[in-house]
């Protein structure tokens, strides 16, 4: 008895000292805590960026990477900790409304006086509070080599002979049709991969390729000068150019790799999978999908194939646009850290896109193509989508779509399009009460965003 | 020796007050006092009154994911107990085995919701995909999804309360009713029911509270789609309190709310199945 006794109390002093050094330990280094929102590059943070800037400073970098989808809720969860994120990242000005008590202002920090153009920082109260660290850029990538395939067939239907040629919905639908007629000659199960529809995986479509018909939609609005500034205004919305959304949503379904009533279980790893192996030719996304791409088992895409074309859906003037360009990756500081929290996040951020071992990652690894005046021109992404967001941002004659997604009230109208969608495509819903749903919606949404 | 327990009750019942104070009787008020207050964490509550009652019932879907539950719950309850009982009637016979078979019919209830979500949604999409559907094609294929996947996690377990329950049914019992010249049928309905019947109390309990209260296999399982059809009031919940920026306040009516209704349900169903117990 009198010896377990002595045992139990050793035992408990024990575990206590273990707790005790544990906790001196934790606070016994500077560390910056970072709250990522990228998971495709979450190892890289943690793998090379976090070793390298303990290495050069001295000051550890904690890394979390949300889960695609839940960075509010995660963020939420994290601020109300004893130990909040110093660094979190805010999707546009309307994250930001949502966050401006926590957000810092970056006036007098060094990390704002690298950026370059000024006026894209999001502002709160006059001050600059959150700092765009990101510029990219989507449309629909598209696999060279099956289109060259393509344009080489004896028994091809349309006169299209290059990729050069096709610069209207006309052209893409007349090409996609007759690719899917002849599939099997390609050798590939469908043209577009499919259509992502799975819990969390619907932003393909209802906010990335919602942007155009709301692009347009917005332009339409006179008075303004940025289209997003235009569309925050936007109380009801008449979702005007819907029809061109469903034109290329149709042919997105129409012409995929499976049937529609199996993409509710598809993911956006799926598709770009599907791209990677070769079974499709093209696949709307970003250049963030370029790693995902090149990083699959077994891919057989060469990375000189892996190109981008706008996203074509009959809208006026559409020979000359562009790739949809903009960010919706803003940075901010928390202003609930101590002093000594905000000036490590500072000189993070500083670190990682002004030093040379900063840079070089960002540049190879990370491959965000940065708004700061530390990059220099041969410094840009060397994957080949990035590199392709920057050919087409430069290209002649052609004008990039902005982001104007950035002025949708809330994430919950993109949700319940994402829904409607699903169902639309599974022939449960039809596009007339899709429509009739999105535009009620976006009045009550737009209500509730004012009264918050 | 009582004079002792008196003058120390205070100092001992101590830790367990202090315990349940701050794990559950203070986050309950707290959680009731937020449910009229705007908030975006907990420590910046502003009073909002009744607004958030409103804004719960600002469209249809609270309360189509409280009829999604009760359908589910009442489906659930029934198919867990009958299929467990039959279990438990069969390997309390003389089979060769019992026990490994009761082990094996046991071990589902070892794993996670959200691992063995994962894993059903697996095995049923793979099923499915014969005929060209997914689990989230349509809310009829997620909902008996679910009733599939929640029997396999339960049965086992109420089937080890049942045997439990039908081995302690004392052996006169059954021999006097045997000398009365009862049959298999009079035995079931007339001996071994009513002697159950605290067995039967504790499941019907845990399976009605377990349907309601269900999150992680539904979050798994279909994730509520399509669209919010197969969201039950739990995911319903945390998708309003986590998913929309302004809504944590009515996130947490709705989960008051619930609780009510849960609350009042099995109390309800634990006064009326206790009624029916008997002393053996």
């Amino acid at each position: 008895m009198k010896k377990s006794l002595v045992l139990l109390t050793t035992l408990l002093a024990l575990s206590a000292s273990i707790f005790a050094t544990g906790a001196t330990e934790s606070n016994a280094t500077e560390e910056v805590y970072f709250l990522n929102f990228k998971p495709e590059v979450a190892e890289i943070y943690t793998n090379e960026v976090a070793p390298a800037f303990e290495a050069e400073t001295g000051i550890k970098l904690k890394v979390v990477t949300a889960a695609s989808g839940s960075y509010a809720q995660t963020l939420k969860s994290e601020m109300a900790k004893r130990n909040p994120p110093s660094i979190f990242q805010t999707n546009g000005p309307i994250g930001l409304a949502a966050d401006k008590s926590n957000a810092m202002p970056l006036t007098d920090t060094k990390f704002y006086s690298i950026l370059g153009d000024k006026s894209l920082a999001l502002q709160v109260e006059g001050q600059p509070a959150a700092i765009p660290y990101a510029v990219e850029g989507y449309g629909i990538i598209y696999n060279a080599a099956i289109m060259n395939k393509y344009f080489n067939l004896s028994s091809k239907k349309t006169r299209v002979n290059s990729i050069e040629e096709i610069n209207t919905f006309a052209t893409l639908k007349a090409v996609t049709e007759d690719m899917q007629a002849q599939k099997s000659k390609l050798g590939i199960d469908g043209v577009f991969a499919s259509t992502s529809m799975s819990a969390g995986n619907d932003w393909r479509w209802q906010t990335h390729l919602l942007n155009m018909p709301l692009w347009a939609e917005f332009a339409d609005i006179e008075g303004y000068d940025s289209i997003v500034e235009a569309g925050l205004t936007l109380s009801n919305s008449t979702f005007k150019y819907g029809d061109n959304f469903k034109a290329l949503f149709d042919l997105y379904l129409d012409n995929s790799t499976v049937v529609s009533t199996l993409i509710g279980a598809k993911s956006v790893d799926d598709s770009m999978a599907e791209f990677a192996l070769g079974r499709c030719a093209m696949v709307q996304n970003g250049n963030w999908g370029a790693g995902q791409i090149l990083g699959v088992n077994g891919n057989t895409v060469n990375p000189s194939d892996i190109k981008f074309m706008p996203l074509y859906m009959g809208l006026d003037n559409e020979e000359s646009q562009g790739l949809c360009i903009g960010t919706e990756n803003y940075l901010c500081i928390n202003n609930k850290v101590s002093d000594i929290d905000k000036t490590n996040a500072d000189k993070f951020l500083y670190w990682l896109f002004s030093s040379d071992t900063g840079k070089k990652i960002v540049q190879d690894k990370l491959g965000f193509i940065t708004p700061f005046n530390t990059f220099k021109e041969n410094e840009m992404p060397s994957d080949p989508l990035g590199k392709d967001v920057v050919k087409w941002m430069n290209k002649d004659g052609v004008n990039s779509v902005p982001w104007a997604f950035a002025a949708i009230p809330s994430q919950e109208l993109k949700n319940s399009l994402g829904a409607d969608l699903l169902r639309y495509a599974q022939n449960q819903m039809s596009w007339n009460t899709l429509s009739n749903n999105f535009v009620k919606n976006w009045a009550s949404e737009y209500k509730i965003a004012q009264e918050n | 020796m009582q004079k002792a327990l008196k003058k120390y009750f205070a100092l001992f019942a101590l830790p367990g007050l202090i315990c349940f104070a701050i794990a559950f009787f203070i986050p309950m008020i707290m959680g009731i006092v937020l449910s009229f207050c705007k908030f975006t964490d907990v420590t910046n509550a502003t009073w909002a009154g009744l607004n958030n009652y409103k804004l719960m019932f600002m469209n249809a879907e609270f309360i189509n994911a409280l009829w999604f539950t009760v359908k589910f719950t009442i489906m659930s309850v029934i198919t867990i107990n009958i299929i467990s009982f039959i279990l438990a009637l069969l390997l309390t016979q003389d089979i060769p085995g019992t026990n490994t078979y009761r082990t094996i019919l046991f071990m589902p209830n070892l794993i996670g919701g959200i691992v063995l979500g994962w894993i059903w949604q697996v095995i049923l999409n793979g099923y499915l995909l014969k005929y060209q559907v997914t689990l989230v094609t349509d809310p009829r294929y997620g909902f008996w999804g679910l009733v599939v996947l929640m029997n396999w996690q339960n049965v086992g377990y109420m089937m080890i309360i049942y045997i439990a329950g039908i081995i302690n049914i004392p052996k006169e019992l059954i021999e006097a009713s045997q000398i009365d010249g009862a049959n298999r049928r009079t035995m079931l309905f007339h001996v071994t029911l009513p002697s159950i019947m605290p067995s039967i109390t504790i499941c019907s309990f845990l399976t009605l509270t377990n349907g309601f209260k269900l999150f992680d296999q539904n979050l798994a399982l279909t994730n509520g789609g399509p669209g919010k059809s197969t969201e039950m009031v739990a995911l319903n919940i945390f998708n309003t309190f986590y998913g929309r920026v302004g809504f944590e306040g009515v996130g947490q009516a709705k989960a008051v709310i619930f609780t009510i209704i849960v609350a009042t349900l099995a109390l309800t169903q634990l006064h009326l199945t206790r009624r029916k117990e008997v002393e053996a």
